[in-house]
């Protein structure tokens, strides 16, 4: 959790760091911008680590993408070259594109709402009084800290067609047809069961963060704002938006990232059915490879994946490396 | 009077909704752990388990291979979270505190690392394994959870290390402190919520992995808990009782730690960020 709190005090720092002249360089350092093979030591574990596990794997998964590879050639270790067929057949197939449609617009639609939601949540915490706060914080981190394969379980028994509560809320609130309804028979209840799964385990994320963030908000901006007659949307626009808005954006992409990726929410609800229809792309990348035993396939469907998210990204990672570059 | 009452009504009227829209859940999936299955399956619902039975978690206590699922998920998060979190802290001082050539660079590689959709690159992941020799092996598990937490780790531990002022460490050594010292009693404590934080990030990545483990660990002596519970809801997946108690035994361990370190890490930010 809390991501990026300490940012507003980090910039803080920063910015007074610029304004006084910089501190005489520690005695470690050689010269202003030069600190030896020091950060390279320090930073070897976590690049060797990273290098070896992710990337020979992120390699690997390359090289498989342009192989036939079934189970035949798995177990009896084969490695039979198929040049860009895998490709051709994804890219050529209906299937990708709806489902790489479809993942988009289930990404967008999630993460819209948990931020939208998230944000006010937060918004709320910051005007609630002691209790109330340290009481709503409680159900936000227990709905936050439910581990996934325990909520999608609980939302199968509270969405069940038998017994389950959800049905029983809705015919007594007079939608008769429901009392049975089988939530998983169709692509768009299956989907708003996992979205209602999704944004009730993200919000508490977006809404902590959000508050600590906005416990760092200087006491005397608000006086100022409210002595210059501002009123609560112009205060809001203008002392709070600002100062969240680095914060907004980090969690922005780090919810594309989470909702896009997210497998076994999709995956343990109905297995990507009925009829594969709520299939998102890290789910029919594993049921095509894994499940169908495609593993060329497979892995050149997870190629494409990478490439898509790397394209939901690219925005947020140019804006952060031209601040690092601006920083250092 | 009246404003500052309807200022406080709207926003206390609010809370306590969304108290028990994100109670709810949880608090159903305890409940029902609880009820004889009488109650479960009535046409309508039992709100509060009045004659509560143990009998679910006797069902899910009996399942095979119970402790070995327990011992081997606690094995792996604990010493994936304690390795993601030694070797991202000293990564985030040089990236926090230093300048040199490349960094940029290496941020970019930790960014990109958080994105790796695991999820889609288990066959090569298995392979890798299987012909390392490490299938059905706690090892590989923990190795690839500790590097799957360790990017977000290292990207927050840096924005918390940049937050304490250089000139603390710089003042307890002029006092005579060594940098060990200096580092183990001035910056350490300091940095002990941003710790927590991210070891709860780490904790529930890790507690919670669910494709990796179910292609690599077909046998159970090597699983850990979210395949029990995933076979154990196919197995009893009508008897809802039984099923709530497994996921109520699952999920307790975690929401009772997020619970105990929630309010600490909380406060201590917010004690951080006032002293600036």
């Amino acid at each position: 959790m809390t991501v990026q709190i300490p940012r507003p005090a980090a910039e803080k720092a920063r910015g007074r760091a610029r304004t006084t002249p910089p501190p005489p360089p520690g005695r470690h350092r050689k010269a202003q911008g030069s600190a030896g093979a020091l950060p390279y030591l320090l930073l070897l574990p976590a690049l060797a680590i990273t290098t070896v596990l992710l990337g020979y794997p992120l390699v690997k998964n390359g090289i498989l993408s342009f192989q036939k590879l079934g189970m035949k050639e798995l177990i009896q270790h084969l490695t039979e070259w198929n040049g860009f067929d895998n490709y051709t057949d994804v890219l050529g197939g209906e299937d990708f594109w709806r489902v790489t449609l479809r993942t988009v617009l289930f990404t967008a639609v999630n993460v819209t709402l948990i931020m939208v939601l998230g944000t006010l949540v937060g918004l709320l915490l910051a005007r609630l009084g002691r209790k109330m706060r340290l009481t709503l914080l409680m159900a936000l981190v227990l709905a936050w800290a439910m581990p996934i394969i325990a909520a999608t379980t609980v939302y199968q028994w509270l969405f069940a067609e038998r017994y389950g509560v959800v049905n029983w809320i809705l015919d007594k609130l007079g939608w008769h047809s429901m009392a049975d309804y089988s939530w998983t028979s169709s692509q768009f209840s299956t989907f708003f069961v996992i979205t209602v799964m999704l944004v009730w385990t993200s919000i508490p994320f977006v809404a902590i963060n959000l508050y600590a963030a906005t416990t760092t908000i200087a006491k005397e901006l608000y006086e100022a704002a409210g002595l210059d007659g501002a009123g609560a949307w112009r205060t809001f626009t203008s002392v709070t938006f600002p100062f969240i808005k680095p914060f907004l954006l980090a969690t922005t992409f780090l919810e594309i990232i989470w909702i896009f990726k997210a497998f076994p929410h999709v995956y343990a609800i109905n297995g990507g059915g009925p009829d594969r229809l709520t299939e998102t792309l890290p789910v029919y990348a594993f049921v095509e490879g894994v499940g169908n035993q495609h593993y060329g396939m497979g892995a050149a469907i997870s190629v494409l994946t990478i490439l898509v998210l790397m394209g939901l990204t690219s925005y947020y990672i140019r804006m952060v490396m031209k601040q690092e570059r601006e920083d250092s | 009077m009246r404003r500052s009452f309807i200022g406080r009504f709207w926003p206390n009227a609010t809370a306590m909704v969304l108290f028990v829209i994100f109670l709810f859940p949880v608090y159903w999936m305890f409940a029902t752990s609880f009820k004889p299955t009488g109650d479960i399956i009535s046409e309508d619902p039992v709100w509060f388990p009045m004659d509560p039975t143990f009998e679910h978690y006797r069902t899910a206590f009996d399942a095979d291979n119970f402790w070995n699922f327990w011992k081997n998920s606690l094995t792996v998060t604990l010493l994936a979270v304690g390795f993601s979190l030694l070797i991202a802290l000293i990564a985030s001082f040089a990236l926090a505190r230093m300048r040199f050539r490349g960094r940029t660079g290496i941020i970019l590689i930790f960014m990109f690392a958080q994105m790796a959709p695991w999820e889609v690159m288990v066959i090569s992941v298995y392979m890798l394994v299987r012909d390392a020799d490490m299938l059905n092996s706690l090892v590989p598990l923990t190795l690839f959870y500790t590097v799957m937490v360790l990017p977000l780790t290292i990207l927050t531990l840096r924005t918390y290390v940049a937050a304490v002022p250089k000139d603390l460490e710089e003042a307890a050594m002029v006092d005579g402190a060594t940098r060990v010292q200096a580092f183990r009693k001035v910056i350490f404590p300091l940095l002990a919520p941003g710790l927590m934080a991210t070891s709860l990030f780490g904790f529930i990545t890790a507690w919670n992995e669910f494709p990796m483990v179910l292609v690599l660990n077909k046998e159970a002596e090597a699983q850990t808990l979210p395949l029990w519970l995933s076979q154990f809801q196919t197995q009893f997946g009508d008897d809802w009782g039984a099923t709530m108690a497994a996921a109520s035994l699952f999920a307790l361990p975690i929401l009772l730690l997020f619970l105990y370190l929630q309010r600490k890490v909380t406060s201590g930010l917010t004690a951080g960020a006032v002293k600036g």
